[in-house]
Order: structure tokens, then C-alpha cells, then sequence
């Protein structure tokens, strides 16, 4: 297998998904076009910010959301990369194209992670415009350089987290729905599991906890999240590149 | 011509119980278009994904274009076409973009690429439409833009699985003619599954015929139809006075194996070897007036009907 043929196929695939996110759906689960990437937009560019103040560009906490916004718009297409290849009649006919294996997963991932990325960082932009705006009084509120770094690699690997998982579980479903179902209800454990776990646990532990992590550099802390969340993506791509057998999906 | 496009030896596929293809062993020749014919759930399309190496065979093996398709699989699709059971478009994309994709995909130069679709498109009709959403058009419309991107990459194999199924008689002929003009434009040999056995006698130069995954027959149409009914010749005979004294006439004579009154004619069924001429003299011997006398064999879905039947009361309908 050539390199450049290969990067070539995984950017075919890329393209290919991209051209779908921006044409316009006839009903079915899990796609995008202008007009939800526009709300995102809103939302998190201008909605989120009013509300939060000074501290959307401020404060480092804001950090979780830059983890979770890619989370959170990637599970909204991903759960059609399969499902819905499937679901439409293409799959097999791109299963009988020279494309090889890892380029049509890869290509996936990476239409699936480009789209969380960029409604992330266009939210995030359009987000300290709206916060210079509201509360500048004439000055641009910019995120720390560090925070901003930081933001950015958090931002990549929360999206890698939903598109690998979604690709995984889009493999496997037999229907958009169900694909988008199961990745609804995965990230929704992702995020209240911890929440709940934590309140559920004794007072004297979470005094503990308290202390364990207030002695913690935050920089330590990142980092180990950072490494986590890397460690994660590459182990459900590896999940994912194992699961995607050719002869398997075209029985199915 | 010798080259052999696509060879298997006893290739066998089952689904748990269900022989889907069973020790099926075939040689298609190259150049040619070759039909897949067999009732629904007969493993025409089982084969077909056997052969692009979408399935792996439970036994036996297969080699499209020299490329086993079990162990070279990627060389195999990279040298073929494929329409199959659904036309795999992309709905929400242009035609053009349809094309865009699959032309990216064989790695075909943008100038090469543009040039190539365009070509198709304006020989399928459909180049002033480029641009709207395929899901928009017709299903005879998509299935011409499915013929369009198999071809795109100039295969030197094209896969066809029911190009023509659940079209109306106007849009199937309609694409038949595209098939047929396509393919022998590009000289692409074509292993084409259909049901439609009209459209395999026009379209096909050898036929095989399968039935619950088991080869029962292969040659050519005329081949075929030869071979139907023991290779019984019919004669069919229009005219007055073609009455029952007529009818007992002929079936007293060696050379005749049935007749038939229908209508205004009478349908011979002669034994083989056996000549029409002795035959009309001797009807119109007998006062009758001949005015069109009609000599053929059996039609291919007749030689199809009969060897389809033939399997099933030998008891593998039961199995």
C-alpha cells in the first residue's frame, strides 16, 4: 500500500462526507446541514457566553467545556457513518471499491472529528467576540495562550473520544437510530456517571478527594486528562479497525 | 478468444444450513457478456460478492482477472465494476459528486476524471442533470448514473446484479440499450444476474443457469435452447383447413413428437434431426392451405423453465 494513494483515500472519504453534511437531509437521524451547524454556533458562540460572562474566556474550568462541546457534536453525526451507509444501500457498494479497510474508517473518523473541531473552535471564536462585546467595555477578551493550547488538543481528543465510539457503535447498529440511541445514552454517562459518583460517595472521601486534588498541579492534572483521553481514542480506533471486516459488514 | 475472465473451482458459500452457492466450478470467458440467470434466492448474488472477495467462500476458490479473490481481493476490485442489487448512490449528492467520489477512488486526474464523466454522462443522457441530487430522479435515471460510475474507471470486469430489476419496460430498455452500446464501447467483459431471461438472450453470449446455488447448465442461448426438451425442433404452421384430420395426420407420422391446434395454427414439436418440408406437403396433401409455416427451437426461458423444473422434480426443491 502507497502512503500518498492511502492519505489520498482517507481525504477521498473525508470529502465525500462532508458534501452529505452540507446537503440537505431527507429525514432520518444523525445528519447535519447549514442549519444545525448554525444553531451550534449560536449556541455555544453566543448563548453559553451571555450567560457564563467574563469566565467564558477567564477561567480555566471553562476548560471541560471544550471537551465536551466536540463530544457533544459529534455524537449528533457520527452514529451515520455506518449505520447510515447501511441504512441508504451505499455500504456495499463502497465495500466493492478499491478503497482500502483503514482508509474508509479513518476517513469516517476524521470527517467526524473536522466537523466537531471546527463548530467547536468557530463557537469558541465567535464566543469571545460575543464576551468582548457584552462585558469588553471596548477591549478584546481573549482566552489565555495556555488555556487556548490546552483548549485546543482537549478539544481534538474529546472529539476523537465520540467519533471513534460512534464509529464503533455505528458498525455495529443495524439502523441510525439505534446507532444514535446508544451514543445518546453513552455520553450521557460520560458525563453524570462522575457528577452522581462523586455525590453518591461519603463525605469523609469526598473531603479526601477534596484535599488529593487541591494539592495537585493543575498542569499535572491536565496532562494525565490529556493522556487518558489519548489513550482512550486509540484504543476504541483500534477497536474499531478490528471490528471492520469487510466480509463481515457485507453479510450484514 | 482464450483469456478466461473469471474461473471457480467447486466455490461453495453456506449460511449456517443454507447452501447459498454449492461447489460451484465455471469459466467466463473475457469479452463477452456473460449471464448469471437463476430464480430469486438461487446465489447469484452470493456469487457475484464471492467474486469481488466481499465474502469469504466456505470452500473451494475463485480467481477474477488472474487475482484470487480470496487472497488478492484489493486487486480485484480495483479491476472491476460493480452495479449490484442496489445501486449504492448517494442520494443527497449530485451525479457529478457520485462520480467525483468514485473517480477519486480509482485515482483517476482531475482533468482524466472530468473528461470520463462527462463522457458517460452525455452517452447515458444525463450530463444537463449533473447537478441535481440523484435521489431526486427516477429509478431508471439512477440505475443509468449506477451503469455511469461502474464504468467510470474503465474495469476491465463489470459486475451488473439485476441492472433492470423494478424498472418499467421503457426504462429497462432504455438502459439495456446504454448497457449494451457502454460495454462494447469499452470492450468490458460483463457477468450480468438477471431473471429476465429476454434480456439475457439479447444481451448475453453465454448463459449459465443456477438453482439453489447449484450449476445446472452453461453455453450459449442457442446452446441452451437446443439442448430444452431434448433438443426437440418446433414448427408452427398458420393457414385453412388446418383441422383435427390434419392434427391426427401429423401425429402419426415418426418424425413428429406433439402437435397442438391453437387457434388458427397448429404448433409441431418435431424429433431432432427431423426436417418441416415432408411435413407441410403432407398437410397440404391433405386438402389443407398453408400460408406461413414458422421453424425455431425453444425459447430460453422455455430451455430455462425446463431445466429449473427438470432440478425440482429430481427433489432438489426439497432439500
Amino acid at each position: 500500500m502507497r502512503t500518498d494513494s492511502f492519505w489520498s483515500d482517507v481525504g477521498t472519504v473525508l470529502w465525500k462526507e462532508w458534501r452529505e453534511l452540507f446537503n440537505p437531509r431527507k429525514g432520518g437521524a444523525g445528519r447535519s446541514g447549514w442549519l444545525s451547524m448554525a444553531l451550534s454556533v449560536a449556541v455555544f458562540g453566543i448563548f453559553l457566553p451571555l450567560q457564563t460572562g467574563r469566565a467564558w474566556v477567564e477561567s480555566p474550568q471553562m476548560l471541560v467545556y471544550w471537551a465536551w462541546v466536540p463530544l457533544f457534536l459529534v455524537s449528533g453525526v457520527v452514529a451515520d457513518a455506518f449505520a447510515g451507509e447501511r441504512e441508504r444501500h451505499t455500504l456495499e457498494t463502497l465495500l466493492a471499491s478499491q478503497l482500502p479497510d483503514t482508509a474508509i474508517l479513518l476517513g469516517k473518523v476524521a470527517a467526524a472529528i473536522s466537523y466537531g473541531c471546527l463548530l467547536t473552535f468557530a463557537g469558541l471564536a465567535v464566543g469571545a467576540v460575543t464576551v468582548s462585546v457584552a462585558h469588553g467595555r471596548g477591549r478584546l477578551l481573549f482566552y489565555p495562550p495556555l488555556v487556548a493550547l490546552a483548549g485546543v488538543v482537549l478539544c481534538a481528543l474529546g472529539a476523537g473520544l465520540a467519533a471513534s465510539a460512534g464509529v464503533l457503535i455505528s458498525l455495529r447498529a443495524p439502523t441510525v437510530r439505534q446507532a444514535a440511541q446508544t451514543l445518546s445514552i453513552g455520553t450521557m454517562l460520560l458525563v453524570f456517571v462522575p457528577i452522581f459518583g462523586v455525590q453518591a460517595l461519603p463525605a469523609s472521601t469526598k473531603a479526601a478527594l477534596a484535599v488529593r486534588l487541591s494539592t495537585l498541579d493543575p498542569r499535572v492534572a491536565l496532562v494525565l486528562a490529556l493522556l487518558a483521553l489519548a489513550t482512550l481514542d486509540a484504543a476504541l480506533l483500534a477497536a474499531a479497525r478490528l471490528r471492520f471486516q469487510r466480509a463481515k459488514l457485507a453479510v450484514e | 478468444m482464450n483469456e478466461i475472465a473469471i474461473h471457480t473451482e467447486n466455490l461453495t458459500r453456506h449460511f449456517g444450513a443454507v447452501k447459498a452457492v454449492d461447489g460451484l466450478t465455471l469459466d467466463v470467458p473475457a469479452g463477452i457478456v456473460f449471464g448469471f440467470l437463476g430464480p430469486n434466492g438461487s446465489g447469484k448474488t452470493t456469487t457475484i460478492r464471492l467474486l469481488l472477495g466481499l465474502l469469504e467462500p466456505t470452500a473451494g476458490r475463485a480467481s477474477v482477472l488472474g487475482w484470487d479473490t480470496h487472497t488478492q481481493a484489493d486487486e480485484v476490485r480495483r479491476r472491476c465494476g460493480a452495479l449490484l442489487e442496489h445501486g449504492g448512490l448517494y442520494e443527497r449528492l449530485s451525479a457529478e459528486d457520485n462520480l467525483e467520489f468514485y473517480g477519486r477512488i480509482a485515482h483517476l486526474p482531475a482533468a482524466e476524471r472530468r473528461a470520463r464523466m462527462r463522457e458517460l454522462l452525455e452517452r447515458v443522457g444525463l450530463w444537463e442533470r449533473r447537478r441535481e441530487p440523484a435521489g431526486n430522479w427516477s429509478r431508471g435515471m439512477q440505475q443509468k448514473l449506477a451503469v455511469a460510475r461502474a464504468l467510470l474507471h474503465r474495469p476491465r470486469l463489470l459486475f451488473l446484479d439485476e441492472p433492470t430489476a423494478g424498472l418499467d419496460p421503457l426504462a429497462a430498455a432504455a438502459l439495456r440499450d446504454d448497457l449494451a452500446r457502454l460495454t462494447q464501447a469499452d470492450g468490458v467483459t460483463v457477468f450480468l444476474t438477471t431473471h429476465n431471461l429476454a434480456e439475457a438472450e439479447r444481451l448475453c453470449t453465454r448463459v449459465a443457469v443456477i438453482r439453489r446455488g447449484r450449476l445446472l447448465d452453461v453455453g450459449s442461448p442457442q446452446e441452451l435452447r437446443g439442448r430444452a426438451g431434448g433438443g426437440a425442433v418446433r414448427a408452427e404452421l398458420f393457414g385453412r383447413g388446418l383441422d383435427e384430420r390434419v392434427v391426427a395426420l401429423l401425429q402419426a407420422r415418426p418424425e413428429v413428437a406433439a402437435v397442438r391446434r391453437q387457434n388458427d395454427h397448429l404448433q409441431i414439436e418435431l424429433r431432432p434431426g427431423a426436417d418441416v418440408a415432408p411435413l407441410v406437403a403432407a398437410v397440404v396433401g391433405a386438402g389443407a392451405q398453408v400460408e406461413q409455416v414458422r421453424r425455431g427451437s425453444a425459447s430460453l426461458e422455455e430451455a430455462f423453465l425446463d431445466l429449473v423444473g427438470e432440478q425440482t422434480a429430481n427433489g432438489e426443491g426439497a432439500r
